[in-house]
């Protein structure tokens, strides 16, 4: 049975590679946007994956380290706000983990809804709330500023994490032996 | 393309005999008190500090100069959009109006709204730094035993020191990647069409990602096979001894950190200093 919350050799090597995936999508991967000065996060996408295959702490460490990494990078500091928001979505989009059955080879119509809806409540609560809050917390920014980021945030990464999200776990799912394909003669 | 990942180089200074723990809770404790203090005479002396241990340091400008672009044009950007959104957020923060400048409708410069977003700019530019102090000056296999070191677990911190490990590998596979792909024809620049971007920056991931998942497996194994993670603590190869040093930098990083927090409770009765009233 699997356990949201185990942590085995295994999680913590996917932490460790997913960060650093992440970190590369996050400066490297953007797809520029219609709208200026924003991109689509790439990066999202694949902390969903991750996220589904290995469960949330996995996807919760995976985009607060690789955030936090590649702010460190980029410039000199992270800005632990949106760090920190990062890693709750990766956190919520793991409990897509018992909820859908990619590892069986299997990720269709209900799969595919079910985490799309997780998917969505995670990038909601994580860039409308959380966010624009520490936002506010930590650095005083002034709140109208920061609730139009976070809204602008939640939409982006949402359809971030879904379409790509979903790609990628349609390719997943194709390369698993699904479960019962064998049958007698 | 092309970032280096902490370019630590071996200098022998005082900040880099210092053990990578002392470093870590020292910038863990001066950020925390930048960010809470809006006192911008506090924020200037920290500010300064940072510039002289920059100095100390021997970092040079060459090595910096990507970060201090990406800074800059992160806080210009901050600063506008902070002006547009809300032109009198100051005069609701300190509770007065001092106009300096009528421009048109309600985008009017006050004299509130300056010291706040002044001190907003000097805030973010003195933690800066401090960050490229800690990310020069330690040395990434020491990264890990210092997050161990300020009470973070070891699964978490080797989970870190993996991403530092296998971050050039993974840079050196997009590349391939990314050059195969190209040389087939595919368009990643603003040419292609939105729709098609996606899709070509699917190409280049799920390849990364599929040799990526191969690859976990295999270290999974061995670090098993290696009995990882069988006892509750671990010790590190790489730690650093603390010595008198350390016990110095530390104790004024917590002595600043106090006075961060005294400053704000006992001289301005709030997170920030108002000269207004």
């Amino acid at each position: 049975m699997k356990k949201y919350f185990e942590v085995s050799t295994k999680t913590i090597v996917a932490i460790g590679l997913g960060a650093a995936i992440f970190m590369l999508l996050f400066m490297f991967v953007k797809v520029p946007s219609p709208v200026p000065e924003t991109s689509f996060q790439t990066a999202y996408g694949l902390s969903a994956l991750f996220a589904t295959l290995f469960g949330p702490i996995a996807g919760g460490l995976i985009a607060f380290i690789g955030h936090a990494l590649s702010d460190a990078i980029q410039y000199g500091s992270p800005w632990w706000s949106w760090v920190i928001a990062s890693g709750v979505a990766g956190f919520i989009f793991g409990f897509a983990y018992k909820n859908t059955k990619v590892d069986e080879g299997e990720f269709k119509g209900k799969d595919i809804l079910r985490f799309n809806i997780i998917q969505v409540i995670g990038n909601v609560i994580a860039w409308l709330i959380v966010a624009p809050l520490l936002d506010i917390i930590i650095y005083a920014e002034p709140v109208n500023l920061v609730f139009t980021q976070g809204a602008i945030a939640a939409l982006m990464n949402s359809i971030s994490a879904g379409v790509i999200g979903t790609l990628l776990l349609l390719a997943y799912a194709a390369t698993r032996t699904k479960k019962g394909s064998l049958t007698k003669k | 393309m092309k970032i280096k990942l902490f370019s630590y180089n071996v200098i022998d200074t005082p900040i880099h005999r210092l053990s990578g723990l002392t470093k870590l809770a020292c910038f863990l404790l001066l950020t925390f008190a930048v960010m809470f203090s809006y006192d911008i005479r506090f924020i200037l002396f920290v500010m300064l500090f940072s510039f002289i241990i920059l100095k100390v340091s021997k970092i040079k400008f060459s090595q910096i100069k990507l970060m201090i672009i990406y800074v800059l044009i992160f806080l210009i950007t901050n600063a506008i959009l902070t002006f547009l959104f809300e032109p009198e957020y100051g005069v609701s923060i300190y509770g007065t109006r001092h106009e300096v400048l009528r421009i048109f409708g309600r985008y009017n410069l006050t004299q509130e709204q300056l010291l706040y977003q002044t001190t907003k700019v000097l805030k973010y530019a003195s933690v800066i730094p401090l960050g490229i102090i800690f990310l020069l000056t330690t040395n990434p296999s020491e990264f890990a035993a210092s997050l161990n070191g300020v009470g973070i677990p070891y699964k978490v911190a080797y989970a870190v020191s993996l991403t530092l490990r296998y971050f050039p590998d993974i840079q050196r596979d997009y590349q391939n990647i990314s050059q195969a792909q190209q040389a087939r024809g595919l368009e990643m620049s603003k040419k292609a069409k939105f729709g098609s971007r996606f899709k070509n920056a699917l190409l280049i991931i799920i390849p990364l990602i599929f040799s990526t998942l191969d690859r976990i497996e295999s270290i999974s194994n061995a670090m098993d096979l290696r009995g990882f993670g069988k006892l509750k603590k671990r010790t590190w190869y790489s730690k650093k001894k603390i010595e008198t040093g350390d016990y110095v930098a530390i104790g004024l990083s917590v002595l600043i950190f106090a006075m961060s927090i005294l400053i704000s409770i006992f001289i301005n009765g709030s997170r920030f200093f108002n000269p207004f009233i």
